[in-house]
């Protein structure tokens, strides 16, 4: 189990990002679902509860998800799902149970960045930005491609678009980890898919870089769309072989693309959602 | 704020409790040092509801809360609920969802936070939904099943029971 030897509750993010910074060794907990997992011994342990980062505020033209907010409060909050197509709650509903989301923090799964994540997947897609203390404001794709700096991630900054989005995600058991999962959105004219648990950082790719164009793709837009995705590189560990996660790629993209688009699979795409020779007979 | 050890003041239970306690130290080796012994930890992976609390009247595993931030908050275990858990405790018998009953406790604690959210919302869950709930404790006995049956049962005549008050004893 993780144990700490100080615990330090700032009031403010800039009392939490200067003991972070000018503090030997000091961390900052989220949720703290990874402790018992851990072996370490963190000198200063900081908890930001009470820098009043814990709610989900909605603005005329945004949702402020505050970074210590929950995985619970994003799955139960009916405005901000009802403007995301529902991704969200879609995307965290299978991690673990109910008490592990009342305690998982969405500012522990974005500023973690880990690849398994399904907050960041389903985020990624839309049209978020994350607000740091130091860093200020950015888009959650720039933060996403950066490596880890000592900054405290504030809220993440979810703008109401017209979206149409879904999810979708291959899991070996049904509260397991993913072993790969797919965020699609349309928005301002544009395609956004984002894939995740490859396993590395999800990807966002946009509908130029996918050759889509238009909130109503053809079967042979998609089957394109599907080669684009399985050139992601990818891996392999214990949840799936890099050959299997290709092939989720593009089948999980061509559906969720689909849904989000509200019309059905096309015919012609069902060879790309089969497994390849070469997977079957490996 | 800042110490390897930490005085905390919590509500357990309903009475008002204070500790010079380790700031590291989990919730449930703080609950079960004082006498709340139907809270256990199994899995040591955050994952199988065994540990399952209130804090502040929500479901939490309690293997994940450092004392250093339940500090504060009413914390609530299966020992508080004696009278409320009764009825959901004969479900289970009734629809045979209990063997060893070592998850029992957890479950519990589970359902009847839950009970409030579907009160609340006044519309039977869906068995997916339900069994999205029950994912949150993992039982090795029972297979689901008559846990789903129980929960349903038991859901089913608390929102009666919402809906004609004088209905509140039957289950």
């Amino acid at each position: 189990m993780l144990r700490f030897d100080n615990y330090v509750r700032p009031v403010n993010t800039a009392e939490a990002l200067e003991v972070l910074r000018y503090r030997r060794g000091a961390k900052v907990v989220g949720g703290g679902m990874w402790m018992r997992l851990s072996s370490r011994t963190v000198p200063c342990v900081v908890d930001l509860s009470d820098c009043g980062l814990g709610s989900i505020a909605e603005t005329d033209d945004a949702f402020e998800i505050g970074a210590m907010a929950s995985l619970r409060d994003l799955e139960t909050h009916r405005a901000l799902n009802e403007a995301t197509g529902g991704i969200l709650e879609r995307a965290v509903r299978d991690i673990v149970g109910s008490q592990f989301r009342e305690l998982a923090t969405v500012g522990g799964s974005v500023y973690g960045r880990f690849g398994f994540s399904d907050v960041l997947c389903a985020l990624l897609a839309l049209d978020a930005d994350v607000v740091l203390t130091g860093a200020g404001r950015m888009p959650l794709a720039r933060f996403c491609e950066q490596g880890y700096e000592k900054d405290i991630l504030e809220r993440v900054v979810v703008a109401k678009r017209d979206y149409r989005a879904a999810y979708a995600c291959m899991r070996r058991a049904a509260t397991d980890l993913p072993t790969l999962n797919v965020a699609a959105a349309y928005w301002n004219g544009d395609w956004h898919v984002a894939v995740g648990a490859r396993p590395a950082r999800a990807r966002l790719l946009l509908g130029s870089e996918l050759g889509l164009f238009g909130p109503e793709p053809s079967a042979a837009k998609l089957l394109n769309a599907a080669r684009v995705l399985r050139g992601l590189t990818f891996s392999s560990n214990m949840w799936g072989s890099a050959r299997y996660r290709r092939h989720l790629a593009g089948a999980l993209g061509i559906r969720a693309v689909c849904e989000a688009a509200g019309m059905p699979v096309p015919e012609a795409c069902a060879p790309a959602l089969a497994p390849a020779d070469e997977e079957v007979s490996a | 704020m800042s110490a390897s050890t930490l005085d905390v003041k919590v509500t357990l239970n309903g009475r008002k409790v204070a500790a010079r306690v380790p700031a590291d130290q989990p919730l449930y080796d703080f609950v079960r040092a004082h006498g709340c012994k139907s809270v256990k930890c199994a899995c040591e992976t955050t994952n199988c509801g065994l540990c399952t609390v209130w804090l502040d009247g929500r479901a939490v595993l309690s293997c994940a809360v450092p004392m250093a931030r339940a500090d504060g908050h009413a914390i609530t275990t299966l020992e508080g609920l004696r009278e409320q858990s009764a009825d959901f405790a004969r479900c289970m018998a009734e629809e045979g969802a209990e063997q060893c009953g070592f998850c029992s406790p957890g479950l519990i604690m589970n359902v009847l936070a839950y009970e409030r959210e579907v009160v609340a919302s006044g519309a039977m869950p869906s068995d997916e939904e339900l069994d999205r709930r029950l994912s949150g404790n993992l039982c090795r006995c029972s297979g689901y099943m008559g846990q789903r049956r129980a929960l349903k049962r038991y859901l089913a005549a608390r929102l009666e029971a919402a809906a004609r008050p004088d209905a509140a004893k039957e289950a």
